[in-house]
């Protein structure tokens, strides 16, 4: 029974909430800008009216073009069915399940850049270019801080590494833990196309990398993106939680409050980030994810000293 | 039983290509009789093969070989050597895609290298491409050195004259060159090597190493097998021949040499360390570290490469690199006292093998059918192919996926195993770790991603858009003989892929010959790995792109206008404002330039209304270019010194020769 309960809300929280974080971000940023800003749930009105519209496909492009936003969504519930939110194992879960996390991530990746590069225009092959080698660089920093969190629990799986002995773990290995945590942060803002990496607001399609990628998708594929693409701030973003947060009360309704605030905290946090900093130079990107890739190696130094 | 019909197959193969000799050079009689045996020759292999598998055999040592297997030994006048071949674990794996690879390559020929459209070099091809097929197989299932050496150098002649099939070319006899001196530089390493086995077992045939060697004879073994077998190969940095050579060849040539040939390296590095029972901790870790270097390189100089086959042939460097990672981590385990890492190194390393002739194969061809319908492999002159080629656009996205180690097909299965063997160094739960084996992790990921990188540029640039130049007017869907073979390749990638553990008792079999003590490796796999789970994670990913397609398409019903790409209000575009394999490539190879050199003609504009101008950008081979070719420049200055002694007379060879015999005999 609780494990069906649990199977339910995990599906709740995974589908109904990503947009709401978009919705945080921006009201984050109006606030620092001085504006009302919009409601916390504009980016469902806008889902929900991309879904009514029509979409306008060029004549240049083929079947990659539709398949580009399908199988970035696919994927990204796939994966989402995998994030441990609470101590209960997600509904998929299994040794080696974070291999496939990563994996799955970079067959949604392979697809939309291929489908942008079907349009044949040039911002767009920029953006997938872009996208593509940010990505090479962002993921060995992932899976370093994998390293870590799979030498302290001893497990392959998410649903173990996440368990409640994260919080003994923060007690001997905190230093550690903390510059995954760091590490992650980056990976997520570079993985979901947020400044300082990329500017999701800039009207410049020269500097822009997933905006321009998407450009030629309108009405329900763009939809379909745009709920893909929160989906994976999402996940990276309960990763980052629940390594921040050791909470474990056993309760998963408790659990999965603490970790849907701490989701909010994080959204709030890439407000800040976005209306504090300036996007960084195109030459620049590399030398902060290989930062990122360092910190994360550290921590994983730090602990097999 | 079995090796009797491995034999028949070899003869079959060999003799392939001998009667189109005698036929008419300008009838397609020849190429049918030819492919006929080769598919005999298949049948007759893969069904030894198959009943070798089906027995259980592990046949562990030679001398004892249960089930279907018996021995063959024969004499043989060569000194030292002996007709003695043998299947086992390791050489059924190897032969099962020598076998298919081959038979699906010569049914490709068909179309492909039409006997009436290549008179002059159609009968040489095939000739030699029968000749490679059964020289593989033998080297595979040799076990004398003198016969091994023989039948591998009958395979690397052959492949030689595969190479120059074209010999009317310069860029083609040149990339020849190259590879039959540096194969025959590796064969000088083999001649060293099994030399010193002879010294060291006091036999000729490939026998366990006693135990009581001296580390430095047994370092020896290690490092001539590794110069040797490595070269052949193609790890970095010995992999100078491989792109020129593969870019040569004709496309089904190429997908044997890059899906089969180079295996044989693979082969020969199994082997040998087979026969040593107790591995020192270096040569796993070398190994290792070879395998990281081989990867990202070669992935990185892939990313920079214009050329379709070459950046294919760079690609195999990678997953060479990708299989030397998972025999690395076998042999640590092996040192270690491992068995879970040994297992799933050796797991993701044999998978991988299968894997990759899998896949380069299936994008060889796929490459081929391109260059049959365009008559180009350049790839910024190609582009939106997949209007016109449908289905070889498709085989090649599956090939695509595949190599990229993506879910839900095959390469994404050896990888997983090998990464979940690397995470396991950590030293989980507790105990004595060799976490630096665990920074190999983060080096896959990077190899993996930077592998997407490469083939959405591939992919990209030659399917999608719109065509770049005019060699599009005549492109056209493949016939049937060339697509046939790439959709059986694509299917055995998806059920690899969906179902990998069909495969498992076939691995534990070829794991257990490797691994002496381990007689049940399979079913210790089928327990480390989640088998079920990745069947089952592929088939909800499956019915999730299903399901997400057939929502797009409600919500699209009858609400979808067409138009022409949006490019931010620039009225006229054409096809060449599209972004080029190199625009898309010059982040990444800006980023590995410190390594890969790019070089680059960029015009310098000095006037205000300038001339028009042209960009140009190439990565060449940097070992080759800039380490290998002035070292043989040099040496060849010196080595010109000894011209004295070659006066160019008959009479003064007899009389070195005389003397040299003269000298050994006193020696004796």
């Amino acid at each position: 029974m609780v494990s069906v309960l649990n199977l339910v809300m995990h599906f709740i929280m995974v589908l109904a909430m990503p947009p709401l974080l978009l919705g945080v971000i921006n009201r984050t940023k109006a606030v620092f800008a001085g504006r009302t800003g919009a409601s916390f749930f504009q980016s469902y009105f806008d889902l929900a009216k991309l879904f009514r519209k029509e979409s306008v496909f060029s004549s240049t492009t083929t079947w990659v073009f539709r398949a580009g936003p399908v199988v970035g969504l696919a994927t990204a519930v796939v994966a989402a069915s995998m994030i441990p939110l609470t101590t209960a194992a997600p509904p998929i879960s299994f040794a080696g399940d974070l291999i496939l996390l990563a994996y799955l991530f970079g067959l949604g990746r392979f697809f939309t850049a291929s489908a942008a590069l079907d349009t044949g225009s040039p911002f767009e092959g920029m953006g997938s270019a872009r996208e593509v080698t940010f990505a090479c660089l962002a993921e060995p920093a992932f899976f370093l801080g994998l390293l870590v969190l799979a030498r302290l629990s001893g497990s392959l799986s998410l649903a173990n590494m996440f368990d409640g002995a994260l919080a003994q773990h923060w007690k001997t290995a905190g230093p550690s833990l903390a510059l995954v945590v760091g590490s992650w942060f980056i990976v997520l803002l570079a993985e979901n196309c947020r400044i300082p990496f990329d500017d999701p607001n800039t009207h410049l399609e020269l500097t822009m990398i997933h905006e321009v990628m998407v450009l030629d998708h309108s009405g329900p594929a763009l939809g379909m993106i745009i709920y893909g693409a929160a989906l994976k701030l999402f996940i990276f973003g309960a990763l980052i939680v629940r390594v921040a947060i050791p909470a474990a009360t056993g309760n998963f309704v408790l659990d999965g409050g603490i970790v849907a605030g701490g989701l909010v905290l994080v959204a709030v946090m890439i407000g800040v980030v976005e209306s504090v900093m300036a996007r960084l130079r195109l030459v620049h990107v590399p030398n902060l994810l290989a930062a990122a890739g360092l910190i994360s190696a550290f921590g994983l130094v730090l602990l097999v000293r | 039983m079995s090796e009797r019909l491995v034999l028949v197959s070899i003869t079959l193969l060999a003799l392939s290509g001998v009667p189109g000799l005698f036929l008419s050079r300008r009838s397609n009689t020849s190429q049918w009789l030819a492919t006929l045996l080769t598919m005999a020759g298949a049948g007759f292999g893969l069904t030894g093969v198959g009943a070798f598998f089906a027995g259980g055999g592990v046949g562990a040592g030679a001398t004892q070989a249960p089930g279907f297997s018996q021995p063959i030994r024969l004499p043989w006048a060569v000194p030292g050597g002996e007709f003695y071949v043998a299947l086992d674990g390791l050489s059924a794996f190897f032969l099962v895609p020598i076998l298919l690879i081959s038979s699906l390559g010569s049914i490709y020929g068909l179309a492909y290298w039409k006997q009436t459209d290549h008179p002059n070099n159609g009968c040489k091809l095939r000739l030699f491409f029968g000749i490679v097929a059964a020289a593989m197989a033998l080297v595979a299932i040799s076990r004398n050195t003198v016969l091994f050496l023989a039948a591998w150098e009958i395979m690397a002649l052959a492949a030689f004259f595969l190479v120059t099939t074209e010999d009317t070319e310069n860029t083609v006899c040149e990339a020849g060159w190259i590879y039959l001196a540096a194969t025959h530089v590796a064969a000088l390493f083999l001649f060293a090597l099994f030399a010193l086995l002879r010294a060291m077992t006091g036999s000729f045939s490939l026998t366990i190493l006693p135990d009581d060697i001296s580390p430095g004879l047994m370092s020896a073994v290690f490092l001539l097998a590794l110069v040797g077998f490595g070269l052949k190969a193609g790890i970095m940095p010995l992999h100078i021949w491989l792109p020129g050579a593969h870019a040569s060849a004709p496309s089904h040539v190429s997908a044997l040499m890059s899906g089969v040939i180079i295996k044989m390296g693979i082969y020969g590095i199994l082997r040998i360390t087979s026969l040593v029972p107790h591995p020192p901790l270096w040569w796993g870790v070398t190994l290792l570290a070879l395998g990281v270097l081989s990867g990202i390189l070669g992935v990185a100089f892939a990313i920079g490469q214009h050329d379709l086959k070459r950046l294919l042939a760079y690609h195999s460097i990678e997953n060479i690199g990708i299989i030397i990672l998972g025999i690395g981590l076998a042999l640590l385990g092996r040192t270690m006292g491992r068995d879970d890492w040994m297992i799933l190194g050796m797991a993701g390393g044999l998978l991988h093998v299968w894997n990759h002739s899998l896949f380069k194969g299936l994008l060889f061809l796929g490459a081929g059918s391109v260059i049959h319908a365009t008559g180009t492999r350049a790839i910024d002159q190609l582009g939106g192919l997949a209007k016109t080629m449908p289905r070889t656009a498709l085989c090649f996205l599956i090939g695509a996926v595949a190599i990229c180690g993506l879910p839900p097909l095959n390469g994404f299965v050896s990888e997983f195993l090998i990464y979940l063997g690397l995470f396991r160094t950590l030293g989980l739960p507790q105990g004595p770790s060799l976490t630096a084996a665990a920074f190999a992790v983060p080096a896959l990921a990077f190899i993996g991603t930077l592998a997407v990188a490469c083939f959405v540029k591939v992919f990209g640039t030659v399917f999608l858009g719109t065509g770049r130049a005019t060699v599009h007017a005549h492109s056209h869907e493949s016939p049937r003989a060339m697509i046939g073979p790439m959709v059986v390749l694509a299917a055995c990638c998806c059920l690899i892929g969906f179902v990998p553990i069909l495969a498992v008792p076939i691995l534990g079999q070829a794991i257990s010959t490797w691994a002496l003590g381990i007689p049940r490796a399979g079913a210790e796999l089928a327990d480390l790995v989640p088998f079920g789970w990745i069947t089952a994670v592929a088939l909800i990913l499956i019915a999730g792109l299903i399901g997400g397609g057939m929502v797009l398409r409600l919500l699209l019903r009858g609400r979808t206008t067409t138009a022409a790409t949006w490019s931010c209000g620039y009225l006229a575009p054409t096809p060449r404002i599209q972004y080029t394999s190199s625009s898309f490539a010059q982040m990444l190879v800006q980023l590995f330039g410190w390594f890969l050199r790019p070089k680059t003609q960029a015009p310098c504009i000095h006037e205000i209304f300038p001339q028009p101008a042209a960009f140009h950008s190439e990565v060449p081979d940097t070992v080759l270019d800039e380490a290998v070719l002035p070292a043989i420049r040099s040496a060849g200055g010196l080595a010109s010194r000894l011209r004295v002694l070659q006066q160019g007379s008959i009479q003064t060879y007899l009389l070195y020769i005389f003397a040299v015999l003269l000298i050994l005999l006193m020696f004796r």
